[in-house]
């Protein structure tokens, strides 16, 4: 017996982050938080039809697990039309503290998926000696090629992690590296570019923090990541 | 002092772990209060459930005693679980302790460990956990500083294999004697401690409601029976009773479920319809030792289904208890609930139903938002004879009645719970589960006109329990149990035109005969679990971390040269005068009672509900002063106005 379902009249596009320990939350602990949320909020979010209906969410490339983030983004259809700030605050107060709206918008017509091909990144690295990583990204960005290797559920894959950085510096401060990563297929994660980075220079493996700042447009001369909800 | 978050230790460790979101806390619904309060005397539990976090977020036993207990001020509780064997290893190579979930605080820092203990098979992860804490594993070992180690749940109701092991014990409902022990503690602390450690207890123990194993000694016979389980001190009762919360209405809890982050068994609303069986099935200790019945009424209901929902933002609904269907206004709940959710996404389960209390007009109202989850029946029993055995009075017919009404209104899974291993089995009454089965799709063929009707039968090993009248029968071995395990596979599989319908699950017998060995255990059996557990045993519960050889390996060693073994504790069939370990425990049940309905059983005699029909006298509301609390009230649920309306959100 199938209900029914209100038809989506509105999306919105929604900015959020995964602060502290929460960037320990996989992605689908965040769709379950998410949609939960979203009941407790009372947002009309449009479901979708057939036997198990489930809500109208998509999500647009999530950070790997561990990573912490200031923007992620997703989508969301509703079937009335809905004040943006009143979703955020909404959804903000039903979410548990440190995965929090940064911000809504009404979409417009472009796709928010296309718009997201870059993310800039900043990795602390406390215990490593600034110098030694300072070198070791230096040698990094001389490589044409950085082959690395990641473990996935099918075993081992290899991948070049050279290609997708667009961008890279240390900062004395922490010590952190800043870096901007170009969305590829397979995509480089913050890990790879670790693993680079000791595999070239004997680095050692030490506590480190990924945390995404930015995901948008890329201004490829620059080396910079826009806004895409300005592009 | 405020003791400190062990969280900035743990972090670091956290990418290198199974599924780290677990060991994080932050759950929605959870309370961290300050450790220290000016000008209030604090007391702090630590409620542990022995088992990986997503087994033991959603039990409600540590949930409700979780939110009972932080109600009060001058009381704080925290959540700890069982950590996986990777962050166990990590955690020993960086001297980090056992911590809770709520604000990382060490388990060790806490005046009371609280274990709920569900299934026996939580043994070990318990010693892991007291190890991890510091806590010296021997209660006689431990002083003022260390925690009040105390076990609840229903295998508390046997606690002697753990006895070494546990500070106190209690039985039964945990809400009022949570708080009692509570108030205990503040004035002892108050006092200064008087008489360290041992004076906490004796004052605990002299209520008659905790028990304290090391207040007893325990005398065995040149045989290996008990001799005598006998207080070892004044002010100590003979027998601690049971606990029985009267007027569930009192008691809502609870009411602001935890939402985790973590991927958990169970993602629903649970509300506790009604505790307390009167059914009278003879295998079942959950309904021999929560009697009586007490019904939560359907304006409680009501209330706690909707402050739960808001409060979390589940979309199912739980409504529990022993037997749902039994519930005496179960109909208009399950109409008042439909009719409030009917337009939400919000559906409703009942997990456990009997097949004579099952109706098509509740299922219907079950599944009235279309989401037809599977129907569950446990006829337990695969022939009549059988059934009559084990007091549960389901005809075939009523059985095939049922099943062909859901059939006929559109369900295609039927899913049958049996035993295997009951006490005057045979093969034939197993192998008959297929004769049944095949009844079941034939019927369902019929009335729906349909082939692909499935039914799944599951079937379980049969371990006897204290305080229920099979506690005196022979466990039946695993070589039996997989032999007819087998048969009946082969009878099921050998049918051409039925046998691809029907679904089998089972287990092999052997992770039962263990959890034989723990559930009508006695002293001797600590050292067994000591040496499992030293052998690296842990999630006993848990098919990819079980060794049966392991246990078996355990038994010989620390039973050597003792009259007792493995089998003497599992395929033994005891005597009435036999001292049982649990008979200093008192469950309500008049031994002699149960004593005759065993012997009902081997006759085949069946005994009825005494919810409905007269009082057999089993012992329990007159022993307890306790009395059966059922409506019906006559109320409806009021209409609500649904959840959704009036939400800012709206442009």
């Amino acid at each position: 017996m199938e209900r029914t379902q209100a038809p989506p009249v509105q999306k919105l596009r929604i900015r959020f982050a995964k602060r502290g320990r929460l960037r320990f939350a996989s992605h689908r602990d965040f769709q379950r938080a998410f949609e939960r949320a979203l009941r407790r909020a009372g947002v009309p979010v449009a479901y979708s039809q057939g036997f198990t209906p489930h809500p109208k969410v998509s999500y647009a490339g999530a950070a790997p697990m561990g990573a912490a983030s200031e923007a992620e983004y997703l989508e969301i259809a509703v079937t009335e039309e809905c004040d943006p700030p009143a979703v955020s605050a909404a959804l903000d107060a039903a979410l548990p503290a440190g995965l929090d709206i940064v911000d809504v918008v009404v979409a417009d017509h472009g796709s928010l998926a296309d718009r997201l091909q870059a993310s800039e990144w900043s990795i602390e690295l406390p215990d490593a000696p600034f110098e030694a990583l300072a070198a070791a990204v230096k040698a990094f960005l001389a490589e044409p090629v950085v082959e690395v290797q990641r473990m996935t559920k099918n075993g081992i894959r290899t991948l070049d992690a050279r290609s997708a950085v667009v961008r890279m510096a240390v900062d004395p401060a922490g010590p952190t590296i800043r870096l901007v990563v170009r969305h590829q297929s397979p995509t480089v994660r913050p890990d790879d570019v670790l693993t680079g980075l000791r595999r070239l220079s004997g680095l050692r493996d030490t506590a480190h923090v990924a945390t995404r700042l930015a995901q948008g447009p890329l201004d490829e001369t620059a080396g910079t990541v826009g806004d895409p909800f300005n592009p | 002092m405020p003791v400190e978050s062990l969280f900035p230790r743990l972090e670091p460790l956290l990418p290198s772990v199974q599924k780290p979101i677990q060991y994080v806390g932050g759950e929605l619904n959870a309370t961290v209060k300050e450790w220290d309060q000016p000008g209030v005397p604090m007391v702090r539990w630590a409620l542990m459930y022995p088992d990986a976090y997503e087994v033991g977020l959603p039990n409600q036993g540590v949930q409700i005693l979780y939110e009972v207990l932080n109600e009060q001020p001058g009381v704080l509780a925290e959540r700890t679980y069982a950590v996986w064997p990777d962050l166990e290893k990590l955690m020993r190579q960086h001297g980090i302790g056992q911590f809770t979930v709520d604000a990382h605080r060490p388990v060790a820092a806490f005046d009371l460990l609280g274990i709920s203990f569900a299934t026996e098979l939580g043994y070990t992860n318990m010693l892991t956990a007291l190890d991890l804490a510091g806590i010296p594993l021997d209660a006689v070992d431990r002083t003022d500083e260390h925690p009040v180690v105390i076990a609840g749940g229903h295998a508390a109701f046997n606690p002697e294999p753990i006895a070494d092991f546990l500070d106190a014990a209690v039985l039964g409902d945990g809400e009022e004697i949570a708080l009692a022990i509570t108030e205990v503690v503040r004035e002892w602390k108050a006092e200064a401690k008087p008489g360290g450690r041992d004076g906490l207890l004796e004052r605990l123990a002299a209520s008659g409601g905790v028990y304290v194993p090391k207040f007893y000694d325990v005398t065995y016979l040149p045989d290996g029976r008990i001799q005598r389980v006998a207080p070892n001190r004044a002010g100590v009762p003979w027998r601690v009773h049971k606990h029985t919360v009267m007027d569930l209405d009192k008691w809502p809890y609870p009411r602001k479920p935890l939402v985790p982050l973590a991927e958990t068994v169970h993602e629903r609303f649970s509300v506790e319809i009604f505790r307390g069986c009167t059914r009278g099935c003879r295998f079942c200790q959950a309904g021999m030792i929560t009697r009586p019945v007490r019904e939560r009424s359907i304006s409680t209901i009501g209330d706690m289904v909707q402050t739960g929902l808001e409060k979390s933002g589940f979309e199912e609904v739980g409504l529990l208890s022993l037997s749902s269907a039994d519930h005496s206004e179960i109909g208009d709940i399950a109409t008042g609930l439909a009719d409030r959710y009917d337009g939400s996404n919000v559906s409703l389960s009942l997990p456990s139903t009997r097949v004579d209390a099952f109706n098509i007009t509740l299922a219907n109202e079950l599944s009235r938002n279309g989401r037809r989850s599977g129907l569950t029946f446990a006829p337990e029993g695969g022939t009549e004879r059988m059934r009559k055995v084990i007091n549960k009075m389901v005809t075939e017919e009523d059985l095939i009645r049922t099943v062909a009404t859901a059939y006929s209104n559109g369900w295609r899974q039927v899913k049958l719970y049996f035993m295997c291993g009951l006490p005057t089995e045979t093969d034939e009454d197993v192998v008959a589960i297929a004769d049944l089965a095949r009844k079941v799709i034939e019927t369902g063929r019929e009335v729906s006109g349909r082939r692909d009707i499935r039914c799944t039968v599951s079937i379980g090993g049969f371990v006897p329990k204290p305080h229920t009248p099979f506690q005196w029968a022979a466990q039946a071995d695993h070589e039996t149990v997989d032999a007819r395990l087998a048969k009946l596979r082969a009878a099921i599989r050998s049918d051409r035109n039925y046998g691809k319908s029907i679904g089998l699950r089972y287990h092999d017998g052997k992770p039962s005969i263990i959890e034989g060995l723990l559930s009508r255990g006695d002293r001797r059996v600590g050292a067994v679990i000591r040496t499992v557990w030293e052998q690296s045993g842990r999630f006993d519960g848990w098919s990819e971390h079980f060794s049966y050889d392991r246990w078996v390996e355990a038994t010989e060693k620390a039973l050597a040269g003792t009259p007792v073994d493995l089998d003497w504790y599992t395929t033994r069939e005891r005597e009435y005068a036999e001292v049982l370990p649990w008979d200093h425990l008192d469950s309500g049940l008049d031994r002699d009672w149960l004593w005759e309905d065993w012997q009902d059983a081997i006759d085949e005699v069946e005994v009825d509900d005494c919810r409905w029909t007269p009082c057999f006298d089993c012992g329990v509301c007159p022993q307890l002063g306790t009395e059966i609390q059922v409506g019906p009230t006559g109320q409806k649920l009021l209409p609500l106005t649904v959840v959704s309306d009036g939400a800012p959100t709206r442009g």
